[in-house]
């Protein structure tokens, strides 16, 4: 099992933080998000197609670049680190992840190459977003492939051109493809805290959806994990965002005619905040090194999505706390990656559900 | 030189080597002068300038073929990586070949009932007379020292120049009538550690260590790799199981006075490894809140020492952060024994009230409970290490200071 990043995945992150510098400034985000699309479709077109970020993970025979979990991790670090908007994590990570883990041969050599190229947009429709216990409660499919029900926030359905569905049948869970457009499927876009993450409710009533795979529970716990760290490596590089402004901030506020990064209090509470994150980034780098191996501790994708959404909202808590009124302006930007921040505390799990589902797989249930 | 390639190179040479009938001493100088008592030692000096790696091999080699090693437990490790970095070759040639043989134990004289953190205002004298320097003064919490042959000593030959200037670093002979140890009773029963008073003791010339005046960058050396030490375990390393010869009855007699300070050491880390038998013997393993706990502990031992690991790889790869490394794991070190201590309070219940072989693990868990609150004392308080990560990794700006100037002039401690 690798251990450091290799020279080439250390490349990979080079050029997607530079191309992400560059493509994804603050002002770009504010704009985006304001918007009901959220991104820009050219700039998407760019990253995720020209760029071949759509498919980091993908098979190459599926027209993906050949990657896994760690390339996806790099990439969704980057990505938290500047706020990207844009479908990345509902169409790669998601659908991406579920096309490739649950799908059959033919329905991933026919799905997958246009995720990968960015050229459809896809997203993966969960109706429960705490836990993979929770999934198949509320839609359902018939034998003949007839969903019904509602996934009450589905991320970036409102542009998915492809709903890979998760959806309960009399034999069990089961993968379903949805085209957009088709017969009784509604999209609600709905109002959400973090406006860079767009969620929507969709409902099916009686859609024709068409069997693609099964999904038994290996198949969904794997599929959990693969997301779990894809999202724990975003909210690092969001932590690490978070962290360095406000470490610098502190250098240039003065108070006391001094500059406040002199006052122990607060020289104590970003100590304490870099071993917080250290730990974390350490437990999500090897979460997707386990991924990739297939071996280590089988709960590493939850102690990394525990310990990365604390670390994340402990820096997202100082980034306000340390800049004072200033913070909690809408005009300054730290509340874009607070809410960001929240959002992916919450999204696939709390902290607390992970380091139960972690000792349900150390220990056995309670 | 590869894995295998060191392996096949210290088993021959172990084969026409090792006896169990010689004499500990006379042992270890045969392993000395095989060049294979501390291969990452530099090839000068009784190494081959082996990594780390390549020094857990031979490791290995030892303990697979039950050889006894070179003297490594206690403050010893400070002393040799001291002298090895700052010393003289004089110093190099008269100090190390003890230590590595065992002849002689070292303690830390650095704190003093007046300055603690502040390492660099203490008050002990160095004067010179007659070419000797004549030591005065106090020091406290010094472990080992009851039974140490040598001690590492600060003291201020200059209060007339800013503290950091006016400090000397010296190696002190604790076998004289000068030097006085008085074992000092700990909060969990253990006497690790003593008070120790210097009245016109003497230290030779040649035993300054740096240089006069240079005393606070010597004392940093051994700062650096006492942090490191933390972060890592030092551990004695007792051979599985009773072992037949004479060698081992004197080997284990050594390890036996040398470790006894240390026999409650792995329980200020608190004991991470006694936490999910305990919890499942006890049935708290089935208690919600202690699973989240527990769960919290499991992350911040996994991840600390993945971070460590990566450091260490970063610090081969030749960055240049060994300080803050050090730092950092010492925190996480406090960190994670504070939280087994709180998820072994959690496990054992009102039984936490209990102590000694009548409670929990024979007494260990108690033992926990009562010295889990050294970790973040010794060795540079878990504040002092905060302040270094902030300055030194962050670069945040230093406080105002209210000690500058000539160190008599100093507010001080009466
Ligand atoms: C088990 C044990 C073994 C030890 N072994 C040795 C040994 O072998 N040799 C040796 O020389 N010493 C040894 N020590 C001493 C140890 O290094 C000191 O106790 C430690 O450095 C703290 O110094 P102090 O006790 O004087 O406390 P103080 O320095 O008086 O500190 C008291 C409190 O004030 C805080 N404080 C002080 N300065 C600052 C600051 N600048 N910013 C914020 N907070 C501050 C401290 O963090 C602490 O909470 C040992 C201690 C223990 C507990």
């Amino acid at each position: 099992m690798q251990t450091e990043f290799s020279n080439e995945q250390q490349l990979l992150r080079d050029v997607v933080a530079r191309a992400l510098r560059d493509k994804s400034p603050p002002a770009a985000v504010r704009e985006w998000m304001a918007t009901d699309r959220g991104y820009d479709a050219a700039v998407w077109r760019e990253l995720g197609g020209d760029a071949g970020l759509a498919g980091i993970h993908v098979p190459e025979a599926c027209g993906g670049a050949g990657g896994g979990p760690v390339e996806l991790g790099i990439v969704a670090e980057e990505m938290g680190r500047t706020l990207f908007c844009g479908p990345f994590f509902a169409s790669a990570v998601m659908a991406g992840n579920a096309l490739i883990e649950a799908a059959e041969e033919s329905a991933r050599a026919e799905l997958l190459p246009g995720v990968a190229s960015g050229s459809v947009t896809g997203t993966l429709v969960l109706d429960d977003l705490d836990s993979p216990s929770g999934v198949g409660g509320s839609v359902r499919a018939t034998d003949r492939g007839r969903l019904s029900g509602t996934a009450a926030m589905v991320v970036d359905a409102h542009v998915a051109d492809l709903f890979v569905v998760v959806a309960r049948a009399s034999a069990g869970l089961g993968l379903y493809a949805v085209e957009s457009g088709a017969e009784g499927l509604e999209i609600e876009p709905r109002q959400v805290v973090d406006l860079t993450r767009k969620l929507s409710r969709v409902t099916f009533a009686d859609v024709a959806g068409r069997a693609i795979g099964e999904v038994d529970g290996e198949t969904l716990d794997r599929l959990w994990d693969l997301m779990s760290s894809a999202l724990a490596h975003e909210m690092i590089g969001c932590a690490r965002r978070l962290f360095e402004t406000t470490v610098n901030y502190t250098k240039e506020r003065f108070q006391f005619g001094r500059p406040i990064g002199s006052f122990q209090a607060l020289k104590h509470r970003c100590a304490d905040l870099l071993l917080e994150i250290e730990i974390a980034r350490a437990l999500t780098h090897h979460s997707a090194r386990c991924l990739a191996a297939g071996e280590g501790e089988p709960y590493a994708a939850s102690m990394a999505k525990a310990a990365a959404a604390d670390a994340c909202m402990s820096a997202a808590r100082a980034g306000i706390q340390l800049r004072g009124g200033i913070g909690f302006t809408w005009e300054n930007d730290t509340h874009l990656w607070f809410k960001r921040a929240k959002g992916s505390e919450v999204l696939l799990g709390t902290p607390a559900i992970h380091r139960e589902r972690m000792m349900t797989m150390l220990e056995g249930a309670a | 030189m590869t894995p295998d390639r060191i392996r096949r190179e210290v088993s021959a040479w172990l084969e026409a080597n090792w006896r169990v009938d010689r004499p500990l001493i006379e042992w270890r100088e045969i392993l000395l002068e095989g060049g294979w008592a501390a291969p990452h030692w530099p090839e000068e000096w009784y190494g081959r300038g082996f990594t780390l790696d390549q020094t857990m091999v031979v490791a290995e080699v030892f303990r697979e073929k039950d050889v006894v090693p070179a003297a490594q437990v206690g403050p010893r490790g400070l002393a040799s990586e001291t002298i090895l970095a700052c010393g003289s070759d004089d110093q190099k040639r008269r100090f190390l070949r003890p230590i590595l043989t065992g002849e002689h134990t070292w303690c830390q004289l650095f704190s003093e009932p007046g300055s603690g953190s502040d390492l660099a205002g203490l008050s002990t004298r160095a004067e010179l007379e007659d070419g000797k320097w004549i030591i005065n003064g106090q020091k406290v919490w010094n472990t080992s020292a009851h039974h140490a042959d040598f001690g590492l000593l600060v003291a201020r030959t200059d209060r007339d120049v800013p503290k950091h200037q006016g400090i000397s670093y010296f190696l002190l002979d604790m076998r004289q009538p000068g030097v006085e140890a008085r074992p000092l009773r700990q909060m969990n029963g253990h006497q690790s550690f003593n008070e120790v008073f210097m009245t016109n003791a003497v230290v030779l010339p040649e035993d300054l260590i740096g240089g006069e005046g240079n005393g606070w960058h010597v004392a940093k050396t051994t700062l650096s790799f006492e942090r490191r030490g933390f972060s890592r375990r030092v551990r004695g390393s007792s051979l599985d199981g009773p072992k037949q010869g004479p060698i081992y009855a004197e080997y284990e007699e050594e390890l036996r006075i040398a470790t006894e300070p240390y026999t409650w050491y792995p329980q200020r880390e608190g004991r991470v490894d006694l936490v999910l038998p305990r919890a499942r013997e006890t049935g708290a393993i089935n208690d919600p809140a202690t699973r989240q706990e527990i769960a919290k502990l499991i992350c911040l031992h996994t991840g600390a020492r993945l971070a460590s690991d990566s450091a260490e790889a970063r610090r081969k790869a030749g960055a240049t952060e060994i300080i803050p490394a050090g730092s950092i794991g010492k925190l996480a070190a406090s960190v994670i024994a504070r939280q087994a201590s709180h998820v072994h309070t959690m496990i054992s219940g009102a039984d936490a009230m209990l102590s000694g072989p009548d409670s929990a693990a024979d007494g260990i868990v108690a033992e926990v409970l009562v010295s889990v609150p050294a970790i973040s004392i010794a060795g540079g308080t878990d504040e002092i290490q905060r302040n270094i990560i902030s300055e030194r990794v962050l670069g945040m700006p230093k406080g105002y200071r209210a000690d500058q100037g000539p160190f008599r002039d100093i507010k001080r401690n009466a």
